[in-house]
């Protein structure tokens, strides 16, 4: 039957991708150019990554760290979409985008120092662009469109990345800031990270749409879904949009197919809603392997090299856990010398009964 | 000096901090063309352009939003909220992410934001376009919250909310917008936020009101100014900070008080100035404090409004109640 012209029609999305899972380069026009070099940081910044998840779960089980929500599996994901930005493109993030902070300028210990509930986890340095990680789910989504529409106004040519995920694209916060986006003509970049659940609900309980990425037509933006256990094609998904951005072509929402290989956060329990069947398909995709793969064919890359930066990774995480640790015990006097610029009389009073 | 109703004065606070800083901007449902369904804005788009001040979507979270956003990037928003019933749809915005933005960060970053937004019955209009929601607000640490009752004030208060490096929930009355005109000076002028006005001296009780409950309250007063009571009325014009200085320096002198809101009788502004009082004047009160306000119903639909909303009468009978006591 032919389609009824007065009907919408969408049609289905394929997912953007480079590499096969053996590491072969599969689809060469969208390969991004990239300098050995380059690739070798890509590399590095994923597997430091993994291991530094690895031991925050140790650190989460030990009480040192506080709320942690464990990313592995979506490395090529957060560290590719962020290699593809600018130093002064500035990250939302949502509570488990973390890496993307770090990579982005946050010192890892101030990372820890947030977990733990240190407000001195918050203050970002003046020079790092981002955020602090967002609890509201959504709200950080409309943040971006602000910081995107402040660029705008200054003619820089800076792009405002924010994250959230399949969840998170269920909010009203995420459609109201498409749509301002849509209609302010933002250079702005949704990343909508579909790891398959928010917390244990499943993907096809969040939403009718065929894909997250189709929402964008609506808003008037451009929409892409990415194949997310692919750093090439985050990267390659990630620099186009940052490039329409820039050049005016306003904002693009990223699908990002994705897998977390742990649970939601440290306190539930995947087995509860996840088979093994599923788990050991996605084990598959694991972008470390795919992506380590395609570097050893080039000769770039070692299990050695893995072994050295995994070392690497547990030593920096040590260092960076302890000085959390050493760092000054907040207060409630501070803390009620930051909620105004100035204190007022009233809370200058409440301090008095904390001191 | 010139004669401006409240509604021109805050534009003329607008437009001074329009003109003096580059970095505020106004924007919101409507605010552009005609100015805002109100002719708050109006005339601003036309001397500032689009860029300055513009038009929205239809979404308040994403006006809010937008200013947050906006906020950590050094502008100045003054996000308008067409009618104050629809703040709950902003509230994520408002009293979470700007309200802590500064906590949050640690101070790297702030949020100077100016939400306004006409609130207050008496005006006949429709549904959750009239509530007194600044109880609310006042539950939310980190949100200054102004309610000016005059043309005066109410431009010296706008200037000092947009200087403000912090939010500022700033409600302005509807049966205030034209309710008179009075002398506003020109060009730039402050009024420190956290500071109560006297309007009138009296040494019988105080009455301490805001908003459009300062004029019922000086009616009162006047009423019982008739039969010998002499009231003293204090207009609180910023409800956080609360100048509980103010109020019991009149407490010390007339040792009796009442506190009229058009908000719910429930938890609001008045159960925390009564709180304050009991905390910092108790031994020298001959009374209890009364509150007069809305009863603890849904706003009513504009037909019994004015029987709704406190009235100088009821706010005379319960002064006569604390002189009696
Ligand atoms: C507004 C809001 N509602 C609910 C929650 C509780 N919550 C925390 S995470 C989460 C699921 C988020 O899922 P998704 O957006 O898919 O992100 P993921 O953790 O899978 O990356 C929920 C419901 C919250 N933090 N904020």
């Amino acid at each position: 039957m032919s389609k009824q012209p007065h009907v919408v029609h969408a049609d289905p999305v394929t997912p953007l991708s480079v590499l096969s899972l053996d590491g072969d380069v599969v689809n060469p026009d969208f390969l991004p150019a990239l300098s050995d070099e380059q690739l070798k940081e890509i590399m590095y910044r994923m597997v430091f990554t993994r291991a530094w998840d690895d031991r925050a779960v140790n650190l989460g089980r030990q009480g040192r760290l506080g709320f942690y929500a464990p990313v592995s599996g979506q490395e090529a994901s957060m560290v590719g979409s962020e290699y593809a930005l600018n130093k002064d493109d500035y990250v939302c993030p949502g509570y488990r985008d973390i890496p993307q902070l770090v990579w982005h300028g946050l010192p890892l210990y101030q990372a820890f120092l947030y977990s733990r509930g240190h407000q001195h986890g918050g203050q970002v340095p003046a020079d790092v662009n981002v955020l602090m990680p967002q609890i509201i789910i959504g709200a950080q989504v409309l943040h971006a469109t602000g910081i995107a529409m402040a660029f705008k106004k200054r003619g820089e040519k800076r792009v405002a990345i924010t994250y959230t995920g399949d969840g998170g694209s269920s909010e009203g916060d995420f459609y109201e800031a498409l749509n301002f986006a849509g209609a302010f003509k933002l250079p702005v970049i949704f990343a909508v990270q579909n790891n398959g659940y928010a917390i244990t609900t499943p993907f096809k309980k969040q939403t009718g749409a065929q894909s997250i990425a189709h929402k964008a037509v609506a808003a008037g933006i451009q929409g892409v879904q990415v194949d997310g256990m692919d750093v090439l094609a985050v990267i390659k998904a990630v620099s186009d949009a940052a490039e329409r951005a820039r050049n005016g072509e306003g904002a693009t929402l990223i699908e990002i197919l994705t897998y977390r290989f742990r649970p939601h956060s440290m306190s539930d329990d995947a087995t509860k809603y996840r088979t093994k069947d599923e788990e050991a398909e996605w084990a598959l995709k694991d972008p470390l392997i795919r992506f380590g793969k395609y570097l050893e064919k080039k000769g770039l890359w070692t299990e050695e090299d893995t072994d050295r930066v995994k070392e690497e990774a547990k030593a920096t995480v040590n260092e960076h856990i302890k000085k959390a640790e050493a760092t000054e015990k907040m207060t409630v006097p501070g803390l009620i010398d930051s909620m105004f610029e100035t204190t007022p009389a009233y809370l200058e009073e409440q301090k008095a009964d904390f001191q | 000096m010139a004669q401006m109703n409240m509604l021109e004065a805050i534009r003329d606070a607008m437009r001074v901090e329009l003109k003096r800083d580059p970095n505020v901007l106004i924007f919101g449902e409507d605010v552009g063309k005609v100015g805002g369904v109100f002719r708050v804005t109006e005339g601003l788009q036309e001397e500032f352009g689009e860029e300055r001040v513009f038009d929205t979507p239809l979404a308040e979270s994403a006006i809010a939003g937008l200013a947050v956003g906006m906020g950590t990037q050094g502008f100045r928003p003054i996000a308008e909220i067409q009618f104050v019933g629809f703040i709950y749809e902003a509230l994520d915005q408002m009293f979470v992410q700007a309200a802590r933005m500064r906590y949050r960060s640690g101070g790297r970053y702030n949020a100077p934001i100016v939400f306004r937004t006409p609130f207050g019955g008496g005006v006949k209009a429709a549904e959750l376009h009239t509530d007194s929601l600044e109880g609310l607000a006042l539950q939310t640490p980190g949100m200054k919250v102004i309610v000016p009752s005059n043309p005066y004030d109410a431009k010296g208060l706008m200037i000092s909310a947009i200087r403000d490096n912090d939010p500022v929930f700033f409600m302005e009355h509807l049966n205030l917008y034209r309710k008179f005109k009075a002398e506003v000076p020109e060009g730039e002028y402050t009024i420190e936020i956290g500071k109560a006005n006297v309007v009138r001296e009296g040494s019988d009780v105080t009455i301490i009101a805001y908003g459009m409950m300062v004029h019922t309250a000086v009616a009162a007063a006047e009423e019982l100014e008739k039969s010998g009571i002499k009231a003293e009325v204090i207009d609180l014009r910023t409800l956080l900070p609360l100048d509980i200085d103010t109020i019991v320096e009149s407490i010390k002198k007339t040792n009796r008080a009442i506190v009229v809101q058009e908000a719910q009788k429930t938890s609001g502004v008045a159960a925390e100035v009564i709180a304050q009082i009991n905390e910092k004047a108790i031994l020298h009160l001959e009374a209890p404090v009364l509150r007069v306000a809305g009863p603890d119903t849904v706003y009513p639909f504009a037909l019994i409004e004015d029987t709704w909303l406190p009235t100088p009468a009821r706010v005379a009978a319960a002064v006569h109640k604390v002189l009696e006591f």
